[in-house]
């Protein structure tokens, strides 16, 4: 639907686009998201898939047989042409039918399906939490510059920014539910299959690992954007003819701050998209990063293609949604409309 | 005037260009400014102190890395420093031993997308066209997968094999030095003493590699730093998920999933090699943060430089 959108937008050219530029924004950048995904898709298929040699050959290993061997060709549809291979397997992605697990047999969408769920819990809360916490400090340290709270905040996250999710991960486990206290669970013992909400003190250290290692960087951003933001000669300008300084910060310094604070949030989300694959595996969290893990270990190709095309897929889309809505919210922007 | 141009370009080459030059920064220079700074002298003595430690480690281990001395996970003694871990082997030892291999397939990785990614990077803004938009397009679709994740895939199809790791942590760096030198060779390729060279008639890649690369040290040096500190993350997150060494050999991020599950009994076996690599990186991202200060700005920190070059790109061509 958005391709014919998209199409319409070159055929009619430019006066549409003139009539309703952030439509053609909209539209011009979902495209070139749709485009990206499509490729993305091909890339992941023709890598796992063929690129190999033979698929089959690669998960059955030694113990192939001549018999085994054509039982998983035909499985894997590696008998048949290449456009008819990846087309089967393309829609079989978007119609929610994967076919079955290659470790043990099962129902590819019914084994992801929960996973999903709960990695998007985790991503998301994380990602707010992150978000608030990264853009109240940051906004605190740049309005008192150079204070208490800017040198002692910009010290502790500038050490932070640099640390591997599995270190915070194993550093809160022994601080926090082994070693020195014991108040929290140190790994998930949910089986696969199950969802957060059943225990959801199993959420706690995931996420306040995830929110470690991103508040840094939300922080950072923010603090420069707005920095820069009450430098800059309209906030002088305001200043001089005496507006009070509450007004200047939230009408003049605070929209020209809010654009590259929103592609940070976003930044953060497509990090996450990658932090929960360690993250997960840590705490033993039943989500699409464990999911990944286990799969790549077993060699279960049609699990390992739908989870990283899923995780492509998000990250297109977190990009193309900040992207416009940096965009929407950039006053200079604004104006030029 | 334009008359002149040319002839003095073709009678006398470093003459013909004098004014419009960059202040080229010299790398050492900047470094060692960078060292001086408080922030700076922190982090190079964190990184320089653990990649000695891991350097020498294996001289100066007191026991085998792969040998059985004690019972699993016993406690810290005069024997044994930090304890056994879960095969009762010495902790000490095999943190000493367990460095290396890390730091080379980091540095590795670090090298060859710092230069893949120049190279891309460079070559996409100086010969704009189609060039620029087959790199860039390519760029775009590597840069939809997540590191780790693109990583992981890799190995999913080959097996993991260490020279494969350090391509495929390399080659998911590529994206992001090229955004970011792109668009710093955007900026020198529009000076004057590019266009004058130009008007010699040299060719585009020498004058890619003498002109433009050497006012690029600036943001080269940072992208290094920032690589340099991902690929230790990266290449001890897939040690520690089982995708690096194989199990007998000692590695700090392995060291670290198979010492969890005797966390109560001897957490030393998991402490010192995560507080090792926590250093580390701690050690080269704020080196590398004073680096970034001297040579591109005081107020333009690492993150944010980087951040902003991955992200402007969009905002500034839009409609």
């Amino acid at each position: 639907m958005a391709v014919a959108t998209a199409s319409g937008v070159d055929r009619r050219s430019v006066s549409w686009r003139q009539a309703h530029p952030i439509a053609a924004l909209v539209c011009g950048r979902a495209a070139a998201g749709l485009i990206t995904m499509l490729v993305v898709s091909i890339v992941v298929f023709l890598a796992t898939q063929v690129l190999p040699g033979n698929a089959a050959y690669a998960v059955l290993g030694r113990t192939a047989t001549p018999t085994r061997l054509h039982a998983l060709e035909a499985q894997l549809h590696l008998n048949r042409g290449l456009f008819d291979q990846y087309w089967s397997w393309l829609s079989g992605v978007l119609t929610g039918n994967l076919g079955t697990s290659l470790a043990n047999g099962k129902d590819v969408w019914g084994q992801v399906y929960p996973r999903l769920i709960n990695s998007a819990g985790l991503v998301f809360a994380s990602g707010a939490i992150g978000s608030l916490l990264g853009v109240a400090s940051g906004l605190a340290a740049a309005l008192w510059k150079g204070g208490w709270f800017d040198r002692i905040s910009s010290v502790t996250f500038l050490a932070v920014t640099s640390l591997p999710e599995f270190v915070v991960g194993i550093g809160l486990i022994i601080l926090l539910a082994t070693v020195v206290i014991h108040v929290l669970p140190a790994v998930s013992l949910l089986p696969p299959g199950t969802y957060f909400w059943q225990a959801p003190s199993l959420l706690i250290l995931p996420i306040a690992t995830l929110v470690i290692v991103i508040v840094p960087y939300i922080f950072r951003m923010t603090r420069a954007a707005m920095i820069e933001a009450l430098e800059s000669d309209y906030v002088e300008m305001a200043r001089m003819e005496g507006l009070s300084s509450q007004r200047i910060v939230l009408r003049h310094a605070l929209p020209n701050a809010v654009a590259p604070t929103i592609q940070v949030i976003g930044l953060n989300f497509l990090y996450l998209a990658g932090g929960i694959v360690v993250v997960e595996y840590v705490y033993n969290f039943p989500g699409i990063g464990q999911g990944l893990v286990f799969a790549v270990q077993n060699r279960d190709i049609p699990e390992i293609q739908f989870i990283v095309v899923v995780l492509a897929a998000f990250y297109i889309l977190m990009n193309v949604v900040t992207d416009v809505i940096a965009l929407l919210a950039t006053p200079r922007r604004r104006l030029l409309r | 005037m334009t008359a002149h141009v040319p002839r003095d370009a073709l009678s006398a080459r470093t003459d013909a260009v004098p004014t419009a030059r960059l202040r080229r920064h010299h790398w050492l220079a900047t470094l060692s400014q960078a060292a001086r700074t408080g922030r700076g002298a922190v982090g190079l003595g964190l990184a320089i102190s653990i990649i000695a430690l891991a350097a020498v480690g294996p001289l100066i281990a007191p026991y085998s890395a792969t040998q059985f001395v004690g019972l699993p996970f016993a406690r810290p003694s005069a024997h044994f420093w930090f304890g056994t871990d879960t095969l009762g082997r010495d902790v000490l030892s095999r943190v000493l031993d367990g460095g290396w291999v890390l730091l080379i397939m980091a540095a590795c990785a670090t090298a060859f997308g710092v230069i893949v990614g120049g190279a891309c990077g460079v070559s996409a803004a100086y010969l704009r066209g189609r060039v620029d938009a087959i790199i860039m397009r390519t760029v775009d679709v590597i840069l939809a997968f997540p590191q780790l994740v693109f990583a992981l895939l890799l190995v999913s199809i080959a097996g993991p094999q260490l020279w494969l790791i350090v391509v495929a942590v390399g080659f998911s760096h590529a994206p992001q030095v090229a955004r970011v030198l792109r668009s710093a060779t955007l900026d020198v390729s529009e000076r004057e003493f590019v266009k004058a060279v130009e008007m010699q008639g040299v060719r585009p890649a020498n004058l890619m590699i003498k002109e433009i690369v050497p006012n690029l040290i600036a943001p080269l040096m940072v992208e290094a730093g920032l690589r340099l500190t991902y690929s230790i993350v990266i290449m001890a997150g897939l040690s520690f998920l089982e995708f690096g060494q194989s199990p007998p050999a000692p590695n700090w991020g392995l060291m670290i999933n198979e010492n969890r599950i005797g966390l109560a009994s001897n957490p030393w076996a998991v402490l010192v090699p995560a507080l090792l690599i926590a250093l580390l990186t701690i050690g080269t991202n704020t080196f590398t943060d004073a680096v970034a200060g001297v040579a591109i700005g005081v107020d333009r920190k690492p993150a944010e430089a980087a951040l902003i070059d991955d992200v402007m790109p969009h905002a500034v061509d839009a409609p």
